[in-house]
């Protein structure tokens, strides 16, 4: 691993944002929208539920962690777009960047882009809804690190299966996490799910988090051993997205498709 | 001239069945340019892809400056750089932050020094803060041979340099390959559907044909050998009638 080539892909990246104001506000404005819209959807159910429950703390909380875990695999997912669009992997991959610098660099870009959009969350949700993030004390800790790790999966993932499937595979990409969505129990609880789809749930790292969130708003109690679960359930999915980017990588490599990737072969 | 920087060894690549290159092997000398010449689906682009490891072959072995492609890949592509017509740098970056990352990339010491070189040396200096998408193809043009010689390469690959230029820019451009290739003992493989500029400008050329080396010399004296008047008859020949050139 070299430091300036994952720098290089991290600065590309970096460029492109700091002189692009469409691209700069694509991490605000739909993360922006969506608290605002379920800000005051949790005031309202606060008034009509008498405040005998704080849907703020539930719902505004979910989906703030939840949009942190979209933006994480946004954030590889649009770094690797960029290389696509402008059909630089000739380039990239005749230089002597490795996989592993090519990926670190799209990590250590949607480290900041998932940063940014989660303190933007914040500061909104807190400033307009009264929302308190540091309600979950140290758990956030253990919160957001399976989420973005999970997030990279996903995001490390969705690039393999469009560098394997070509640029008319991109659509694919964008709801994916959606797909997801019903098993991680961001907005329910796990239990209300049908028993097939609730054994689905244990293998969905974000479930612990969500889990975990609920129980500790509503008991004060969490189980530490499910978070530990759902870290290495992440790390492990993180491994396995790696392993299939670089088996694809490799695929690519023997069947050509990198020097012809636009013609969708 | 023992030294070698690209060593061209048995490379074949097949695809589902297709011999795309068979068999072929060559190699460069430091400060030699050899022109890969050919018609189209010849096996050029796709031995100039296995050569800059994005491309796995078949059989056969390359190596650059002594590292095998396939298995020291990073170490020999860092002697390496390429400038191809299909190939691109970023629209949406501007000519300094391009050559600044592929700098990064290519691991170049004293990268703001040598930039500034290459805007210089290249005439991109008016063009440093412009986005590569606004740019002519000549200026385009430009801009990728300076991303090419911007780590010193030992082995520069060019896929049709020229093709997008005026004769006088051309011109220039083809003295300039010509004395980095002097004065920095760099090996050059060159290809080119100009048969005028790979006779002015290659010390050597190798005509492939289905897959295959069908002719390989001095490009001044091959026409005469084959009798043929100059290299872009024989060209014609090697495209038309390459079993006829293979009995003789």
């Amino acid at each position: 691993m070299d430091f300036k080539r994952i720098y290089a892909i991290f600065l590309r990246q970096m460029f492109l944002l700091r002189h692009n104001w469409t691209r700069f506000s694509n991490i605000f404005v739909w993360i922006i929208l969506d608290v605002v819209m379920w800000g005051f959807i949790t005031k309202y159910l606060n008034i009509i539920g008498n405040a005998e429950f704080n849907f703020v703390s539930v719902f505004l909380g979910a989906l703030i962690l939840w949009n942190f875990l979209i933006r994480v695999q946004q954030g590889i997912m649009l770094g690797f777009f960029e290389d696509v669009w402008s059909r630089n992997f000739i380039n990239l991959f005749a230089s002597p960047l490795t996989i592993g610098e090519y990926i670190g660099g799209l990590i250590l870009t949607c480290i900041v882009t998932s940063l940014l959009g989660l303190f933007a969350m914040l500061i909104l949700a807190s400033v307009a809804f009264g929302f308190i993030l540091f309600q979950f004390g140290i758990l956030l800790v253990p919160f957001i690190v399976i989420l973005f790790i999970f997030g990279l999966a996903l995001g490390v993932f969705t690039a393999a299966f469009v560098l394997y499937l070509g640029p008319a595979a991109e659509w694919i990409a964008w709801p994916l996490p959606f797909f997801l969505q019903p098993f991680a129990g961001v907005f329910y609880p796990i239990a209300v799910l049908p028993g097939a789809l609730q054994i689905i749930s244990k293998f969905v790292p974000p479930s612990y988090v969500f889990e975990g969130m609920r129980s500790f708003l509503f008991s004060g109690t969490v189980s530490v051993f499910s978070l530990w679960v759902g870290i290495g359930l992440s790390v492990l999915y993180l491994f396995l997205a790696y392993m299939f980017f670089i088996s694809i990588y490799r695929s690519a490599v023997r069947k050509g498709r990198i020097i012809r990737f636009s013609a969708e072969e | 001239m023992n030294e070698k920087i690209l060593e061209v060894k048995n490379l074949t690549k097949t695809y589902d069945g297709l011999e795309a290159v068979r068999d072929i092997s060559f190699s460069i000398a430091p400060g030699e340019i050899v022109g890969l010449l050919g018609p189209n689906g010849a096996g050029k682009t796709s031995t100039i892809s296995m050569v800059l490891g994005i491309l796995e072959s078949t059989a056969g072995s390359i190596r650059i400056n002594g590292f095998d492609v396939r298995h020291e890949r990073t170490k020999a592509l860092t002697y390496t750089n390429f400038a191809a017509i299909y190939a691109q740098v970023p629209g949406n970056l501007t000519v300094y932050q391009n050559l600044y990352i592929f700098g990064l990339l290519y691991g170049v010491k004293n990268l703001r020094a040598r930039v500034l070189e290459l805007l210089k040396e290249f005439d991109l200096e008016k063009f440093r803060y412009t986005k590569c998408g606004l740019l002519s193809s000549g200026e385009q043009t430009r801009v990728h041979l300076a991303k090419a010689i911007i780590n010193e390469p030992r082995l520069l690959l060019l896929d049709e340099p020229t093709a997008s230029l005026d004769p006088s820019a051309a011109h220039i451009i083809r003295e300039k390959i010509r004395s980095f290739a002097a004065n920095d003992m760099m090996g050059v493989l060159w290809t080119s559907h100009n048969m005028h500029e790979v006779e002015a400008v290659c010390d050597r050329v190798l005509f492939l044909s289905h897959g295959t080396v069908l002719l390989e010399g001095d490009p001044k004296s091959l026409p005469k050998m084959y009798g043929k008047q100059n290299l872009e008859e024989l060209f014609i020949a090697v495209a038309r009638e390459p079993l006829l050139l293979e009995l003789e």
